[in-house]
Protein backbone atom coordinates (compact mmCIF):
# COMPACT_ATOMS: atom_id res chain seq x y z
CA UNK A 1 0.00 0.00 0.00
CA UNK A 2 1.54 3.20 -0.52
CA UNK A 3 0.17 7.06 -0.79
CA UNK A 4 0.21 9.34 -3.26
CA UNK A 5 0.88 13.18 -2.31
CA UNK A 6 0.48 16.16 -4.92
CA UNK A 7 3.12 18.93 -4.57
CA UNK A 8 1.95 22.22 -3.56
CA UNK A 9 3.76 24.90 -5.53
CA UNK A 10 3.59 28.16 -7.22
CA UNK A 11 5.77 29.51 -9.93
CA UNK A 12 8.24 26.69 -9.27
CA UNK A 13 8.92 28.04 -5.43
CA UNK A 14 8.10 24.67 -2.77
CA UNK A 15 4.84 25.87 -0.73
CA UNK A 16 5.59 24.72 3.57
CA UNK A 17 2.25 23.14 2.48
CA UNK A 18 3.27 20.18 0.77
CA UNK A 19 5.45 19.81 3.77
CA UNK A 20 2.73 19.20 5.97
CA UNK A 21 0.38 17.26 3.81
CA UNK A 22 3.49 14.86 3.87
CA UNK A 23 3.48 15.08 7.41
CA UNK A 24 -0.32 13.71 7.02
CA UNK A 25 -0.07 11.56 4.41
CA UNK A 26 2.84 9.44 6.61
CA UNK A 27 0.65 9.17 9.58
CA UNK A 28 -1.40 6.88 7.56
CA UNK A 29 1.73 4.30 7.59
CA UNK A 30 2.22 3.71 4.09
CA UNK A 31 5.29 4.25 1.70
CA UNK A 32 4.55 7.90 0.59
CA UNK A 33 5.76 9.15 -3.32
CA UNK A 34 5.49 12.52 -3.92
CA UNK A 35 4.12 14.14 -7.30
CA UNK A 36 5.57 17.24 -8.39
CA UNK A 37 3.52 18.43 -11.22
CA UNK A 38 4.57 21.88 -13.50
CA UNK A 39 7.09 23.61 -15.64
CA UNK A 40 10.76 23.92 -14.98
CA UNK A 41 10.06 22.33 -11.68
CA UNK A 42 13.02 20.21 -11.77
CA UNK A 43 15.03 22.00 -9.06
CA UNK A 44 11.49 22.47 -6.70
CA UNK A 45 11.64 18.22 -7.11
CA UNK A 46 15.01 17.73 -5.93
CA UNK A 47 13.85 20.22 -2.78
CA UNK A 48 10.75 17.71 -2.43
CA UNK A 49 13.22 14.60 -2.44
CA UNK A 50 15.08 16.00 0.63
CA UNK A 51 11.69 15.92 2.66
CA UNK A 52 12.13 13.75 5.27
CA UNK A 53 9.60 10.48 4.51
CA UNK A 54 9.62 11.06 1.30
CA UNK A 55 10.19 7.21 -1.15
CA UNK A 56 9.88 8.68 -4.39
CA UNK A 57 9.69 12.19 -5.97
CA UNK A 58 7.41 11.56 -9.69
CA UNK A 59 8.12 14.44 -11.78
CA UNK A 60 5.78 15.57 -14.39
CA UNK A 61 7.79 18.59 -15.63
CA UNK A 62 6.27 19.99 -19.04
CA UNK A 63 5.30 23.15 -20.52
CA UNK A 64 1.63 22.08 -20.35
CA UNK A 65 1.73 21.88 -16.55
CA UNK A 66 2.75 25.55 -16.72
CA UNK A 67 -0.35 26.62 -14.95
CA UNK A 68 -1.42 23.66 -13.18
CA UNK A 69 -4.78 23.70 -15.20
CA UNK A 70 -7.05 21.11 -13.07
CA UNK A 71 -8.17 19.31 -16.04
CA UNK A 72 -4.47 18.55 -17.58
CA UNK A 73 -3.55 18.01 -14.16
CA UNK A 74 -6.71 15.82 -12.89
CA UNK A 75 -6.04 13.44 -15.50
CA UNK A 76 -1.98 13.11 -14.76
CA UNK A 77 -3.05 12.06 -11.35
CA UNK A 78 -5.18 9.37 -12.61
CA UNK A 79 -2.72 8.18 -15.07
CA UNK A 80 -0.81 6.98 -12.30
CA UNK A 81 -3.61 6.28 -9.59
CA UNK A 82 -3.69 2.84 -9.79
CA UNK A 83 -0.55 2.36 -7.58
CA UNK A 84 -2.18 3.91 -4.58
CA UNK A 85 -4.40 3.54 -1.93
CA UNK A 86 -4.19 7.29 -0.48
CA UNK A 87 -4.09 10.50 -2.66
CA UNK A 88 -3.57 13.64 -0.94
CA UNK A 89 -2.92 17.46 -1.92
CA UNK A 90 -2.95 20.48 0.68
CA UNK A 91 -6.32 21.80 0.59
CA UNK A 92 -5.05 25.16 -1.39
CA UNK A 93 -6.96 26.75 -3.73
CA UNK A 94 -4.90 24.41 -6.62
CA UNK A 95 -5.33 21.21 -4.58
CA UNK A 96 -9.27 22.09 -3.82
CA UNK A 97 -9.75 23.05 -7.53
CA UNK A 98 -7.95 19.68 -8.81
CA UNK A 99 -8.61 16.67 -6.18
CA UNK A 100 -12.62 16.21 -6.59
CA UNK A 101 -12.06 16.09 -10.38
CA UNK A 102 -9.36 13.50 -9.89
CA UNK A 103 -12.08 11.46 -7.28
CA UNK A 104 -14.85 11.66 -10.04
CA UNK A 105 -12.79 9.94 -12.80
CA UNK A 106 -11.82 7.36 -10.40
CA UNK A 107 -15.66 6.92 -9.34
CA UNK A 108 -14.68 7.45 -5.60
CA UNK A 109 -15.95 9.98 -2.76
CA UNK A 110 -13.50 12.46 -1.34
CA UNK A 111 -12.38 13.76 1.73
CA UNK A 112 -12.02 17.28 2.31
CA UNK A 113 -9.81 19.53 4.31
CA UNK A 114 -9.13 16.77 6.86
CA UNK A 115 -6.98 17.87 10.31
CA UNK A 116 -6.50 14.55 11.72
CA UNK A 117 -5.60 10.90 10.81
CA UNK A 118 -7.10 8.09 12.99
CA UNK A 119 -6.39 5.40 10.98
CA UNK A 120 -6.07 4.04 7.32
CA UNK A 121 -9.62 4.69 6.41
CA UNK A 122 -10.48 7.20 9.43
CA UNK A 123 -10.10 11.13 9.03
CA UNK A 124 -10.86 14.02 10.83
CA UNK A 125 -12.66 16.76 9.36
CA UNK A 126 -14.76 20.20 10.49
CA UNK A 127 -17.74 20.89 9.25
CA UNK A 128 -20.76 23.42 9.94
CA UNK A 129 -17.48 26.73 9.53
CA UNK A 130 -15.83 24.34 12.79
CA UNK A 131 -18.48 24.23 14.82
CA UNK A 132 -18.62 20.23 14.26
CA UNK A 133 -15.51 18.11 14.44
CA UNK A 134 -16.82 15.29 12.61
CA UNK A 135 -15.25 11.75 12.26
CA UNK A 136 -15.21 9.70 9.22
CA UNK A 137 -14.51 6.72 7.95
CA UNK A 138 -14.28 6.10 4.15
CA UNK A 139 -15.42 3.00 2.24
CA UNK A 140 -13.82 3.69 -0.41
CA UNK A 141 -10.56 1.16 -1.64
CA UNK A 142 -9.03 4.41 -2.68
CA UNK A 143 -8.90 7.57 -0.74
CA UNK A 144 -9.11 10.92 -2.50
CA UNK A 145 -8.22 13.83 0.44
CA UNK A 146 -6.76 17.01 1.14
CA UNK A 147 -5.30 17.95 3.72
CA UNK A 148 -5.66 21.46 6.02
CA UNK A 149 -2.06 22.28 6.28
CA UNK A 150 -2.25 24.23 9.26
CA UNK A 151 -3.01 21.47 11.12
CA UNK A 152 -0.08 19.28 10.71
CA UNK A 153 3.78 19.98 11.25
CA UNK A 154 6.45 20.76 8.76
CA UNK A 155 8.84 17.72 7.93
CA UNK A 156 12.59 17.55 8.19
CA UNK A 157 15.13 16.47 5.66
CA UNK A 158 16.71 13.92 4.81
CA UNK A 159 19.06 12.53 2.25
CA UNK A 160 17.47 13.18 -0.97
CA UNK A 161 15.16 10.04 -2.42
CA UNK A 162 14.90 8.65 -6.06
CA UNK A 163 13.24 11.12 -8.62
CA UNK A 164 11.40 9.56 -11.19
CA UNK A 165 10.64 11.37 -14.54
CA UNK A 166 6.90 11.02 -15.59
CA UNK A 167 6.68 11.09 -19.57
CA UNK A 168 2.93 11.18 -19.97
CA UNK A 169 2.08 14.53 -21.80
CA UNK A 170 -1.62 15.49 -20.93
CA UNK A 171 -3.08 18.65 -22.44
CA UNK A 172 -7.19 19.43 -22.70
CA UNK A 173 -8.18 20.87 -25.39
CA UNK A 174 -11.09 22.84 -23.90
CA UNK A 175 -9.62 24.91 -21.48
CA UNK A 176 -6.43 28.09 -21.57
CA UNK A 177 -4.90 29.75 -19.32
CA UNK A 178 -5.12 34.01 -20.01
CA UNK A 179 -3.35 35.87 -17.22
CA UNK A 180 -2.50 35.66 -13.33
CA UNK A 181 -2.35 38.91 -12.05
CA UNK A 182 -0.44 38.29 -8.25
CA UNK A 183 -0.98 40.44 -5.18
CA UNK A 184 2.99 41.99 -4.48
CA UNK A 185 4.01 41.21 -0.82
CA UNK A 186 7.47 41.51 0.91
CA UNK A 187 5.60 40.20 4.19
CA UNK A 188 5.76 36.05 5.15
CA UNK A 189 2.66 34.34 3.11
CA UNK A 190 -0.52 34.13 5.44
CA UNK A 191 -0.88 30.55 5.99
CA UNK A 192 3.02 30.18 6.66
CA UNK A 193 3.11 33.15 8.88
CA UNK A 194 3.99 32.68 12.54
CA UNK A 195 2.44 35.99 13.34
CA UNK A 196 -0.77 37.69 11.87
CA UNK A 197 -2.27 40.92 12.23
CA UNK A 198 -5.67 41.34 10.90
CA UNK A 199 -7.85 44.24 10.14
CA UNK A 200 -11.78 44.54 10.20
CA UNK A 201 -14.65 46.87 9.55
CA UNK A 202 -13.32 49.42 12.18
CA UNK A 203 -10.50 50.08 10.19
CA UNK A 204 -12.34 52.36 8.58
CA UNK A 205 -10.56 52.41 5.28
CA UNK A 206 -7.89 50.91 3.23
CA UNK A 207 -5.06 53.82 4.15
CA UNK A 208 -5.88 52.39 7.66
CA UNK A 209 -4.25 49.39 7.38
CA UNK A 210 -0.86 51.24 7.20
CA UNK A 211 -1.40 51.66 10.89
CA UNK A 212 -0.99 47.28 10.94
CA UNK A 213 2.29 47.28 8.53
CA UNK A 214 4.63 48.85 11.28
CA UNK A 215 3.53 46.23 13.64
CA UNK A 216 3.74 43.57 11.13
CA UNK A 217 7.40 45.12 10.80
CA UNK A 218 9.00 44.34 13.86
CA UNK A 219 6.71 41.09 14.31
CA UNK A 220 7.36 39.61 11.07
CA UNK A 221 4.00 39.32 10.55
CA UNK A 222 1.79 38.52 7.70
CA UNK A 223 -1.31 40.99 7.59
CA UNK A 224 -5.28 39.57 6.70
CA UNK A 225 -8.72 40.99 7.00
CA UNK A 226 -12.21 39.93 7.22
CA UNK A 227 -14.56 39.59 4.98
CA UNK A 228 -15.98 42.73 5.81
CA UNK A 229 -12.80 44.49 5.29
CA UNK A 230 -12.31 42.86 1.81
CA UNK A 231 -16.31 43.93 0.81
CA UNK A 232 -15.85 47.28 1.77
CA UNK A 233 -12.66 47.57 -0.88
CA UNK A 234 -10.29 48.33 1.86
CA UNK A 235 -7.95 45.42 0.94
CA UNK A 236 -7.74 42.62 -1.71
CA UNK A 237 -9.68 39.24 -1.33
CA UNK A 238 -6.50 37.27 -1.08
CA UNK A 239 -5.69 38.41 2.47
CA UNK A 240 -9.41 37.60 4.27
CA UNK A 241 -9.00 34.99 6.93
CA UNK A 242 -12.09 32.76 7.30
CA UNK A 243 -14.46 29.82 5.98
CA UNK A 244 -14.04 31.43 2.30
CA UNK A 245 -10.92 32.78 2.46
CA UNK A 246 -7.73 31.38 4.06
CA UNK A 247 -7.54 29.00 7.34
CA UNK A 248 -4.53 29.64 9.44
CA UNK A 249 -3.05 28.71 12.73
CA UNK A 250 -0.65 30.82 13.81
CA UNK A 251 1.35 31.39 16.99
CA UNK A 252 -0.12 34.78 17.45
CA UNK A 253 -3.40 36.45 16.27
CA UNK A 254 -3.77 39.77 16.09
CA UNK A 255 -7.53 41.00 15.30
CA UNK A 256 -8.04 44.72 15.44
CA UNK A 257 -11.45 46.01 14.63
CA UNK A 258 -13.12 42.27 14.17
CA UNK A 259 -15.94 41.46 15.65
CA UNK A 260 -15.62 37.76 15.49
CA UNK A 261 -18.35 36.69 12.92
CA UNK A 262 -18.87 32.37 12.33
CA UNK A 263 -16.92 32.81 9.34
CA UNK A 264 -14.27 34.95 11.09
CA UNK A 265 -13.37 32.70 13.35
CA UNK A 266 -13.59 29.52 11.29
CA UNK A 267 -10.66 30.80 9.53
CA UNK A 268 -8.41 31.56 12.40
CA UNK A 269 -9.76 29.95 16.25
CA UNK A 270 -6.46 27.27 16.19
CA UNK A 271 -4.34 30.13 16.34
CA UNK A 272 -2.40 29.18 19.55
CA UNK A 273 -2.53 33.00 20.73
CA UNK A 274 -5.17 35.36 20.22
CA UNK A 275 -5.37 39.00 20.74
CA UNK A 276 -8.26 41.12 20.01
CA UNK A 277 -8.31 45.08 20.13
CA UNK A 278 -11.95 46.44 19.96
CA UNK A 279 -14.34 49.23 21.32
CA UNK A 280 -17.06 47.10 21.83
CA UNK A 281 -16.58 45.05 24.96
CA UNK A 282 -19.62 42.74 23.76
CA UNK A 283 -17.63 41.59 20.14
CA UNK A 284 -17.76 37.57 19.81
CA UNK A 285 -14.24 37.80 19.43
CA UNK A 286 -13.29 38.16 23.08
CA UNK A 287 -14.74 34.99 23.71
CA UNK A 288 -12.48 33.09 22.04
CA UNK A 289 -9.18 35.97 22.99
CA UNK A 290 -6.94 34.71 25.20
CA UNK A 291 -5.61 38.93 25.60
CA UNK A 292 -8.61 41.05 25.23
CA UNK A 293 -8.21 45.17 24.94
CA UNK A 294 -11.34 47.50 24.87
CA UNK A 295 -10.33 50.13 23.17
CA UNK A 296 -10.03 52.35 20.53
CA UNK A 297 -8.02 50.67 17.47
CA UNK A 298 -6.75 54.50 16.18
CA UNK A 299 -5.10 54.54 19.81
CA UNK A 300 -3.74 51.60 20.58
CA UNK A 301 -1.97 50.42 17.12
CA UNK A 302 0.30 53.66 17.55
CA UNK A 303 0.89 52.96 20.73
CA UNK A 304 1.95 48.98 20.08
CA UNK A 305 4.11 50.17 17.63
CA UNK A 306 5.92 52.03 19.53
CA UNK A 307 5.87 49.30 22.70
CA UNK A 308 7.20 46.38 20.17
CA UNK B 1 -28.41 29.58 -24.01
CA UNK B 2 -29.73 27.71 -21.36
CA UNK B 3 -28.02 27.62 -17.68
CA UNK B 4 -28.32 25.43 -15.15
CA UNK B 5 -28.03 26.21 -11.78
CA UNK B 6 -27.65 23.84 -8.51
CA UNK B 7 -28.67 24.60 -5.16
CA UNK B 8 -28.98 23.49 -1.73
CA UNK B 9 -30.95 23.97 1.32
CA UNK B 10 -28.68 24.50 4.10
CA UNK B 11 -28.85 26.31 8.06
CA UNK B 12 -29.29 30.08 7.29
CA UNK B 13 -25.06 31.05 7.71
CA UNK B 14 -26.09 33.34 11.08
CA UNK B 15 -27.50 30.38 12.97
CA UNK B 16 -24.16 28.97 15.00
CA UNK B 17 -24.64 24.94 14.79
CA UNK B 18 -25.07 22.85 17.48
CA UNK B 19 -23.36 19.13 18.34
CA UNK B 20 -26.61 16.92 18.86
CA UNK B 21 -25.75 15.06 22.71
CA UNK B 22 -25.21 11.28 21.36
CA UNK B 23 -22.47 13.10 19.35
CA UNK B 24 -24.24 12.03 16.25
CA UNK B 25 -24.64 14.85 13.80
CA UNK B 26 -25.15 18.53 14.27
CA UNK B 27 -28.87 19.24 15.13
CA UNK B 28 -31.05 20.32 12.87
CA UNK B 29 -34.34 20.56 13.97
CA UNK B 30 -36.26 23.49 14.64
CA UNK B 31 -33.13 25.46 12.63
CA UNK B 32 -33.67 27.95 10.25
CA UNK B 33 -32.90 27.08 7.03
CA UNK B 34 -32.07 28.96 3.87
CA UNK B 35 -30.28 28.80 0.56
CA UNK B 36 -25.99 28.16 0.99
CA UNK B 37 -24.60 31.60 -0.19
CA UNK B 38 -22.55 30.62 -2.80
CA UNK B 39 -25.67 29.04 -4.36
CA UNK B 40 -27.58 32.53 -4.02
CA UNK B 41 -24.22 34.17 -5.81
CA UNK B 42 -25.06 31.10 -8.39
CA UNK B 43 -28.48 32.15 -9.31
CA UNK B 44 -27.49 35.62 -9.23
CA UNK B 45 -24.98 35.53 -12.18
CA UNK B 46 -27.23 33.06 -13.90
CA UNK B 47 -29.94 36.11 -13.67
CA UNK B 48 -28.08 38.60 -14.97
CA UNK B 49 -26.54 36.46 -17.83
CA UNK B 50 -29.61 35.94 -19.19
CA UNK B 51 -30.52 40.12 -18.63
CA UNK B 52 -27.60 40.50 -20.68
CA UNK B 53 -29.29 38.30 -23.21
CA UNK B 54 -26.54 36.05 -23.19
CA UNK B 55 -29.04 33.34 -22.01
CA UNK B 56 -32.41 31.90 -22.91
CA UNK B 57 -33.70 30.17 -19.65
CA UNK B 58 -32.31 29.34 -15.84
CA UNK B 59 -33.16 25.83 -14.85
CA UNK B 60 -32.54 25.85 -11.42
CA UNK B 61 -32.17 22.25 -9.26
CA UNK B 62 -31.91 21.44 -6.00
CA UNK B 63 -31.69 17.50 -4.22
CA UNK B 64 -33.03 16.85 -1.20
CA UNK B 65 -36.45 15.90 0.57
CA UNK B 66 -39.86 18.21 -0.29
CA UNK B 67 -38.22 21.06 1.70
CA UNK B 68 -35.93 22.67 -0.78
CA UNK B 69 -39.11 23.37 -2.67
CA UNK B 70 -38.68 26.64 -0.51
CA UNK B 71 -35.44 27.38 -1.96
CA UNK B 72 -36.51 26.71 -5.42
CA UNK B 73 -39.20 29.17 -5.45
CA UNK B 74 -37.01 32.04 -3.67
CA UNK B 75 -34.87 30.92 -6.61
CA UNK B 76 -37.74 31.22 -8.94
CA UNK B 77 -38.57 34.63 -7.33
CA UNK B 78 -35.17 35.96 -8.19
CA UNK B 79 -35.78 35.38 -12.09
CA UNK B 80 -35.05 31.26 -12.57
CA UNK B 81 -37.64 30.06 -15.01
CA UNK B 82 -38.34 27.15 -14.15
CA UNK B 83 -37.05 24.81 -11.07
CA UNK B 84 -36.63 20.57 -10.94
CA UNK B 85 -36.80 19.07 -7.57
CA UNK B 86 -34.96 15.66 -7.66
CA UNK B 87 -36.63 14.02 -4.52
CA UNK B 88 -34.63 11.56 -2.04
CA UNK B 89 -34.13 11.91 1.80
CA UNK B 90 -31.26 9.81 1.50
CA UNK B 91 -28.24 11.80 3.17
CA UNK B 92 -26.18 11.60 -0.19
CA UNK B 93 -21.90 12.52 -0.50
CA UNK B 94 -21.18 15.14 -3.03
CA UNK B 95 -20.28 12.45 -5.78
CA UNK B 96 -23.81 10.86 -5.67
CA UNK B 97 -25.03 14.85 -6.01
CA UNK B 98 -22.60 15.34 -8.80
CA UNK B 99 -23.55 12.14 -10.86
CA UNK B 100 -27.57 12.74 -10.16
CA UNK B 101 -26.49 16.42 -11.78
CA UNK B 102 -24.50 15.31 -14.78
CA UNK B 103 -27.51 13.00 -15.54
CA UNK B 104 -29.86 15.67 -15.70
CA UNK B 105 -26.84 17.79 -17.71
CA UNK B 106 -27.35 15.11 -20.16
CA UNK B 107 -30.97 15.90 -20.21
CA UNK B 108 -31.56 19.26 -20.38
CA UNK B 109 -27.46 19.79 -21.85
CA UNK B 110 -27.10 23.66 -20.31
CA UNK B 111 -24.37 25.16 -22.09
CA UNK B 112 -23.26 26.65 -18.86
CA UNK B 113 -23.65 25.11 -15.32
CA UNK B 114 -22.97 27.38 -12.46
CA UNK B 115 -22.69 25.94 -8.73
CA UNK B 116 -21.75 27.79 -5.92
CA UNK B 117 -18.40 26.66 -4.31
CA UNK B 118 -19.13 24.89 -1.16
CA UNK B 119 -21.71 23.96 0.78
CA UNK B 120 -21.43 25.95 3.99
CA UNK B 121 -22.80 22.59 6.12
CA UNK B 122 -20.60 20.12 4.77
CA UNK B 123 -17.52 22.68 3.37
CA UNK B 124 -16.51 19.56 0.76
CA UNK B 125 -16.18 22.32 -1.99
CA UNK B 126 -16.12 19.33 -4.54
CA UNK B 127 -19.79 19.22 -6.67
CA UNK B 128 -19.15 21.26 -9.47
CA UNK B 129 -15.34 20.01 -9.80
CA UNK B 130 -16.77 16.65 -9.38
CA UNK B 131 -19.56 17.18 -11.90
CA UNK B 132 -17.35 18.52 -14.50
CA UNK B 133 -15.04 15.44 -14.67
CA UNK B 134 -18.24 13.27 -15.01
CA UNK B 135 -19.53 15.58 -17.85
CA UNK B 136 -15.85 16.09 -19.51
CA UNK B 137 -16.62 19.42 -19.60
CA UNK B 138 -13.80 22.02 -18.35
CA UNK B 139 -14.17 24.06 -14.74
CA UNK B 140 -13.66 27.24 -14.27
CA UNK B 141 -13.88 27.62 -10.03
CA UNK B 142 -13.89 29.90 -7.42
CA UNK B 143 -15.10 32.87 -10.24
CA UNK B 144 -14.73 36.22 -9.49
CA UNK B 145 -15.54 36.93 -13.12
CA UNK B 146 -18.31 35.64 -15.48
CA UNK B 147 -17.57 36.89 -19.59
CA UNK B 148 -19.19 34.99 -21.91
CA UNK B 149 -18.20 35.80 -25.85
CA UNK B 150 -18.42 33.30 -28.81
CA UNK B 151 -18.69 30.11 -27.53
CA UNK B 152 -16.39 30.17 -24.52
CA UNK B 153 -16.48 31.52 -21.45
CA UNK B 154 -13.46 33.49 -19.63
CA UNK B 155 -13.62 32.92 -15.30
CA UNK B 156 -11.16 35.10 -13.58
CA UNK B 157 -10.85 32.40 -10.46
CA UNK B 158 -9.95 33.53 -6.92
CA UNK B 159 -6.56 31.71 -6.47
CA UNK B 160 -4.35 31.72 -3.30
CA UNK B 161 -1.68 34.04 -4.92
CA UNK B 162 -4.01 36.63 -6.39
CA UNK B 163 -6.43 36.24 -9.55
CA UNK B 164 -5.88 33.72 -12.34
CA UNK B 165 -8.38 34.16 -15.57
CA UNK B 166 -9.10 30.85 -17.70
CA UNK B 167 -10.92 30.22 -20.81
CA UNK B 168 -12.99 27.60 -21.42
CA UNK B 169 -15.02 26.50 -24.35
CA UNK B 170 -18.81 26.23 -24.04
CA UNK B 171 -19.92 23.75 -22.43
CA UNK B 172 -18.36 24.39 -19.08
CA UNK B 173 -18.91 24.41 -15.00
CA UNK B 174 -18.64 27.35 -13.47
CA UNK B 175 -18.52 27.75 -9.44
CA UNK B 176 -19.00 31.15 -7.82
CA UNK B 177 -16.88 32.44 -5.17
CA UNK B 178 -18.27 35.31 -2.93
CA UNK B 179 -17.19 38.27 -4.72
CA UNK B 180 -18.50 37.63 -7.95
CA UNK B 181 -21.62 39.50 -7.54
CA UNK B 182 -23.98 41.25 -4.98
CA UNK B 183 -27.12 38.70 -4.69
CA UNK B 184 -30.66 40.71 -4.96
CA UNK B 185 -33.69 40.22 -2.93
CA UNK B 186 -36.67 38.87 -3.94
CA UNK B 187 -39.46 41.50 -4.41
CA UNK B 188 -42.99 40.61 -2.73
CA UNK B 189 -45.06 40.81 -6.81
CA UNK B 190 -42.01 38.50 -8.02
CA UNK B 191 -42.38 35.83 -4.83
CA UNK B 192 -46.52 35.37 -6.23
CA UNK B 193 -45.27 35.07 -9.26
CA UNK B 194 -42.49 32.57 -8.80
CA UNK B 195 -45.85 30.15 -6.84
CA UNK B 196 -47.00 29.82 -10.99
CA UNK B 197 -43.45 28.89 -12.19
CA UNK B 198 -43.45 24.99 -13.00
CA UNK B 199 -41.28 23.08 -10.21
CA UNK B 200 -41.32 19.89 -11.31
CA UNK B 201 -40.29 16.68 -9.14
CA UNK B 202 -38.41 13.29 -9.98
CA UNK B 203 -37.73 10.69 -7.95
CA UNK B 204 -33.49 10.03 -7.23
CA UNK B 205 -34.30 6.65 -7.86
CA UNK B 206 -35.35 7.26 -11.49
CA UNK B 207 -31.87 8.47 -12.78
CA UNK B 208 -30.25 4.60 -12.10
CA UNK B 209 -27.86 6.14 -9.87
CA UNK B 210 -25.93 3.72 -7.28
CA UNK B 211 -26.81 6.03 -4.04
CA UNK B 212 -25.16 3.97 -1.68
CA UNK B 213 -23.23 5.83 0.97
CA UNK B 214 -19.29 5.62 0.61
CA UNK B 215 -18.76 7.64 3.90
CA UNK B 216 -19.63 6.27 7.57
CA UNK B 217 -19.65 9.32 9.81
CA UNK B 218 -19.13 7.87 13.12
CA UNK B 219 -19.28 10.86 15.44
CA UNK B 220 -19.26 14.99 15.70
CA UNK B 221 -17.89 16.82 18.53
CA UNK B 222 -17.69 19.56 19.56
CA UNK B 223 -14.42 21.59 19.00
CA UNK B 224 -12.35 21.89 21.13
CA UNK B 225 -13.08 25.40 23.41
CA UNK B 226 -10.75 27.71 23.99
CA UNK B 227 -9.47 28.64 27.72
CA UNK B 228 -11.32 31.77 28.71
CA UNK B 229 -9.08 34.74 28.24
CA UNK B 230 -7.99 37.96 30.21
CA UNK B 231 -8.92 41.25 29.48
CA UNK B 232 -5.89 43.61 29.64
CA UNK B 233 -6.00 47.69 31.00
CA UNK B 234 -3.79 48.83 28.27
CA UNK B 235 -0.96 48.35 25.75
CA UNK B 236 1.53 48.07 27.97
CA UNK B 237 0.03 45.00 29.87
CA UNK B 238 -1.06 43.34 26.86
CA UNK B 239 2.92 43.64 25.41
CA UNK B 240 4.24 42.34 28.61
CA UNK B 241 1.26 39.43 28.69
CA UNK B 242 2.75 38.06 25.19
CA UNK B 243 6.43 38.70 26.14
CA UNK B 244 6.78 36.72 29.60
CA UNK B 245 3.18 34.96 30.22
CA UNK B 246 2.07 33.81 26.19
CA UNK B 247 6.18 34.13 25.31
CA UNK B 248 5.10 34.55 21.62
CA UNK B 249 6.91 37.81 21.06
CA UNK B 250 10.48 38.40 22.05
Amino acid sequence: MKSLVIAEHENAILKPETSKTIHAALKVGHSVDVLVVGDGVSALAQQVAAIAGVNRVLLADNSVYAHQLAENTADLVVSLASDYSHIFAAATTTGKNTLPRVAALLDKSQLSEIIDVVDADTFKRPIYAGNGIATVKSLEDVKVITVRASAFELQGEQAPCEIQAVDAVIESNNSAFVSISQTESVRPELTAAPVIISGGRGMQNGENFALLEGIADKLGAAIGASRAAVDAGFVPNDMQVGQTGKIVAPDLYIAVGISGAIQHLAGMKDSKVIVAINKDPDAPIFQVADYGLVADLFEVLPALEQAL
Amino acid sequence: MKILVPIKRVIDYNVKARVKADKSDIDLANVKMAMNPFCEIAVEEAIRIKEAGNATEVVVVSIGDKACHEQLRTALALGADRAIHIDTDQKLDSLHIAKLLNKLVEQENPELVILGKQSIDSDNNQTGQMLAALSKRPQGTFASEVVISEGKVNVTREVDGGLQTVSLSLPAIVTTDLRLNEPRYASLPNIMKAKRKPLETVAADSFGVDLSPRFELLQVEEPAQRQGGVIVDDVAQLVEKLKNEAKVIS
